[in-house]
């Protein structure tokens, strides 16, 4: 099939790619443009490994085709946080136990994420429905839920830290 | 000063920078310059004869670099020594849907699927066998002619007395249950990458928890040395026993590697994983159990049935586990155990999270709860008047070291309020309770050597790093941190200044792989050796020059001190260089391998059960039964596990949850479900692994017996709380609506059905009462 050249907002940055019409948004991150850390779980869109950001609602990249997706912003699991700094879902996730073998957590990161940005202080039932469409077999959900809770905690104390006067 | 600074801590896991990002790189991550992609073609028959395979218009296609077929790897391979069953692609019969026939590496997966439309197959079409119990009185088809009446294996135990036993039993009763067949279904699917070297090598990422037997296979199926091939595992995305061996993609990749001359990639699509599948069989166990008056267990009598698919695979070692795990769990005098693994024509069954055990458990703790009704006794109090006095020897040779067993039981039965929700919460809601156990890895090793099943090297040079090499594999487990943690400790170091290299057939000493649980015990027990080891040429050093006593030197948070007074304080990077001085780089060796004692008996197939050590658990589940739909609610599960020491909290509780998690969804959701050799539901919509919507509240607690020969205590924390999940489920359905339910999974319509017979026997309507005399 004759490849056409897209263009699209990753992270922050625009990527050109040439792709045949239908390729999904999933394999031109993984493929076109090196992002792997979007994973490919399953076949049947019920998974999540695969959610990026679009315009900041999350969204399965693997039922996405990249062509339609030209003029919003996308965000994957490595545009979360800036270079060499960390997200505060990311750092629940690593210190209380949310990523274990690790497959499902870009997922999870984007769709926690999502959540915080839209109420940044949910409860445990809105916690768990945001994350109803996501799998994880590792964990059993509940170091997850911990993650997120301690992602709470550290946005609120870096908001605060913001914030506060700056002591000379 | 406390006793210990790193082991004991809830440390996050030393990856996890790698899986936050997105930037660790998993099998399928991988892309190399000229890698080519790769297709199998999987059979559409159950069981068929190749007559002919014609790849020649799939060759012509422009694109497609190699087409491979039986002929160009025809030696037979399998996990276990008498196993050697599977062929990379089949040779002569196609034995289930989806056996692998031929593959094709391409420039893009689209033109390698084209090329599998390409080849064409002539296969004669035979009988197959899909029920076990059918297939065990064949006289004819058998799936492999050498394996009469398609049993591939049949053991016969008796330990003890057991007719005298059953005589003894004032209480006895006779069952049959049934367990559906699950699969691991971690979430990432099979992916290798098989890297022609133009020195003639071959290189092999894969998602394995075996690096060492798949780079044993690869030489055996490739025809090459094993000096000549290197295996790497990557981060792998969840194994649950589902990577243990070596599955057809990961000999495929290289077959077509070496036959392209040019790097190829397969990776299984979910359905193609379902297919793959080696996971936990469907069994039937007919269960006799006698209990005396004053309550215990007199006698056990199992007959064990597993449908283990078309190939061997790891099968006489589950229906062997499920014999020899009735021991070292209760003290129990009288046992006759008859296992059968029988072949069908569908995919092999394997090892799955907890294996061989889980099933047999099942049905043991259904029946010792519906015993203790018998007996007018509580089910937790049945469960004491049980337990093992360690240490011991069991009836069937297995050695118990420590036992945490009771600590368990107290813990649950507390924290759930036991005493007063047994038998008087309202009609509908019950709790239930049962214990599991498991190996903290296997005494003997799959190919019998006496080689130790870890060595570890530590090297520590001139920038003061501290290389741990170890060939164990984290597969989201943590063993990676675990070793990290034994080392650090050992040195006296910050975990941060050690550097792992692990899994790499090239780098790393032989460790036999993450199965059975054994990572935490046998290579935590050879990195305790290697580290104490290099400590002692640090201190040694630093006694040299400085002139000190090394007796009187510690190691502790970066620095090495004199404990007799303060003058000596070194930084590690000093003491380092005092050793050095003498030395050169520095170098230490580890290596585990377990006590002769810890082996196990001489009859056949003694050789599975035994481990040097076993975890306890032990679970209370509450549920709410809905009388109308059948529908079951898991409340909570609160699961106490016997680890022996926590080396790290954090991720003994993520297993515990993990296992009870993976529990639940086998006891109420998941069935793979057959049609004539095929699945019905090979995707995860319909499989249905637990979400978050179907996942109760999990509470897990840790039980320390401290055992003593683990690293620091430690022993297996990954497996052993699977099993009592599901018996608990089910004693608190019992509990709730007086029905048991002898099949798994306990679907709304079991229940259904269950309440509507009991209500026939009963007369009228369901009675709103609790099951069972107390």
């Amino acid at each position: 099939m004759a490849k056409e050249l897209i263009r699209l907002k990753v992270n922050g940055e625009v990527h050109e790619a040439a792709v045949p019409p239908s390729k999904l948004l999933l394999d031109v991150l993984r493929e076109d443009l090196g992002l792997t850390g979007s994973k490919r779980g399953c076949d049947d869109s019920s998974c999540g490994c695969c959610a990026v950001l679009v315009d900041g609602v999350p969204m399965l990249s693997c039922v996405a085709i990249a062509s339609c997706y030209q003029e919003e912003e996308i965000v994957t699991v490595e545009g979360i946080a800036p270079p060499g700094e960390l997200d505060p879902v990311q750092e629940g996730f690593a210190v209380a136990g949310g990523a274990q073998c690790g497959y499902c957590t870009p997922g999870f990161l984007i769709a926690t994420k999502a959540l915080l940005d839209r109420r940044p202080r949910p409860t445990l039932e809105e916690i768990r429905d945001a994350l109803s469409s996501n799998l994880c077999r590792c964990t059993g959900y509940m170091q997850i839920y911990e993650s997120v809770k301690l992602a709470i905690e550290r946005a609120s104390s870096r908001a605060a830290a913001a914030q506060a006067p700056v002591e000379r | 000063m406390a006793p210990h600074s790193i082991i004991g801590q809830p440390l996050p896991m030393t990856d996890a920078p790698a899986k936050i990002t997105g930037l660790g790189k998993y099998a399928d991550d991988l892309l190399v310059p000229g890698m080519l992609y790769g297709k199998i073609l999987h059979s559409p028959h159950a069981h068929a004869r190749i007559r002919a395979i014609d790849t020649s218009k799939a060759e012509a296609l422009p694109g497609v670099k190699a087409v491979a077929t039986g002929g160009d790897a025809p030696h037979p391979y399998g996990i276990l020594p008498i196993g050697h069953d599977e062929r990379v692609f089949a040779l002569d019969k196609a034995r289930y849907i989806g056996d692998n026939l031929a593959a094709v590496a391409a420039v893009s997966l689209e033109l390698a699927e084209q090329a599998l439309d390409l080849i064409e197959v002539d296969y004669e079409l035979l009988p197959a066998w899909f029920d076990p119990l059918e297939s065990m009185q064949a006289t004819r088809d058998w799936i492999h002619e050498s394996k009469p009446n398609n049993i591939e294996k049949e053991y016969h135990h008796v330990f003890g007395d057991v007719e005298k036993g059953f005589a003894e039993a004032t209480f006895v009763r006779e069952e049959r249950y049934f367990a559906g067949e699950v699969t691991h279904a971690a979430m990432e699917p099979h992916s290798t990458l098989a890297v022609w070297e133009p020195d003639g090598r071959l290189t092999v990422y894969s998602s394995t928890q075996v690096p060492y037997y798949l780079h044993r296979t690869i030489s055996e199926v490739c025809e090459m040395p094993m000096s000549q091939i290197r295996v790497i595992k990557p981060l792998v995305g969840g194994g649950f026993g589902g990577k243990s061996e070596v599955i057809p993609l990961e000999v495929a990749a290289p077959v077509l590697a070496k036959k392209a001359y040019r790097p190829v990639k397969i990776t299984y699509t979910r359905e193609e994983v379902f297919y793959a599948h080696r996971g936990r069989p469907i069994t039937i166990v007919d269960l006799k159990v006698g209990l005396t008056r004053e309550g215990k267990i007199s006698a056990v009598a199992a007959r064990v049935v597993q449908d283990g698919g078309a190939y061997c695979g790891y099968g006489p070692v589950t229906v062997l586990y499920s014999g020899a795990l009735l021991g070292a769990i209760y003290d129990i005098p009288n046992v006759r155990f008859d296992g059968y693994r029988v072949l069908t024509n569908k995919p092999a069954c394997g090892a799955m999270r907890g294996h061989g055990t889980v099933n047999v458990r099942f049905a043991f703790e259904v029946m010792l709860d519906a015993l203790a009704h018998d007996a007018g006794l509580d089910p937790a109090e049945v469960r004491r008047r049980n337990l093992l006095k360690a240490p011991c020897l069991t009836a069937n040779g297995l050695r118990v070291t420590s036992y945490g067993l009771p600590e368990c039981i107290e813990k649950v039965v507390e924290r759930s309020g036991w005493a007063a929700k047994k038998g008087r919460l309202p009609f509908g809601r019950g709790v239930g309770l049962a214990c599991s156990h498991y190996v903290s890895g296997a005494a003997n090793p799959i190919i019998r050597s006496n080689m130790p099943h870890t060595t570890v090297h530590i090297k520590i040079d001139r920038d003061a790093a501290v290389t741990l090499y170890t060939g164990a594999s984290e597969i989201g487990q943590g063993s990676d941190t675990i070793q990290v943690q034994i080392v650090a400790e050992v040195l006296g170091v910050r975990p941060e200044r050690i550097k792992l290299v692990a899994a790499d057939t090239e780098l790393t000493p032989v460790d036999l792989g993450s199965y059975s649980s054994r990572v935490t015990f046998m290579a935590g027990n050879a990195c305790l050796e290697a580290a104490k080891n290099m400590r002692a040429q640090i201190l040694e050093g630093v006694a040299r020059k400085f002139g000190c006593d090394p007796q009187l030197l510690e190691a502790r948070d970066d620095m090495v001190f004199t404990l007799d007074d303060s003058r000596l304080r070194l930084r590690f990077e000093e003491a380092v260089g005092a050793a050095l001085d003498f030395r050169g780089a520095l170098v230490a060796q580890g290596t585990y391998a377990p006590p002769e004692e810890a082996r196990g008996g001489k009859f056949k197939g003694a050789g599975v059960g035994p481990s040097p050590s076993y975890s306890y658990s032990a679970q209370v589940a509450e549920v709410s039964v809905d009388t109308e739909t059948g529908q079951i609610q898991v409340h909570r599960i609160i699961a106490a596990h016997d680890c022996g020491k926590a080396l790290n909290p954090l991720t003994v509780e993520g297993q515990i949850e993990g296992s009870v998690y993976m529990g639940l969804g086998q006891a109420l959701q998941e069935e793979m479900l057959w049609n004539k050799g095929r699945l019905m539901n090979p995707t995860l919509l319909e499989y249905r692994i637990p979400s978050t919507l179907e996942t109760p509240e999990i509470e897990s607690i840790i039980v320390e017996s401290m055992d003593p020969e683990g690293p620091f205590g430690a022993k297996e924390a990954g497996e052993g709380s699977l099993a009592a999940t599901i018996p608990a489920v089910a004693n608190a359905i019992y509990d709730a609506v007086g029905v048991r339910i002898h099949s798994l999974p306990i679907t709304p319509e079991k229940v259904l059905a269950a309440l509507h017979d009991k209500q026939l026997r009963g007369g009228g309507a369901v009675k709103r009462e609790k099951g069972g005399a107390r």
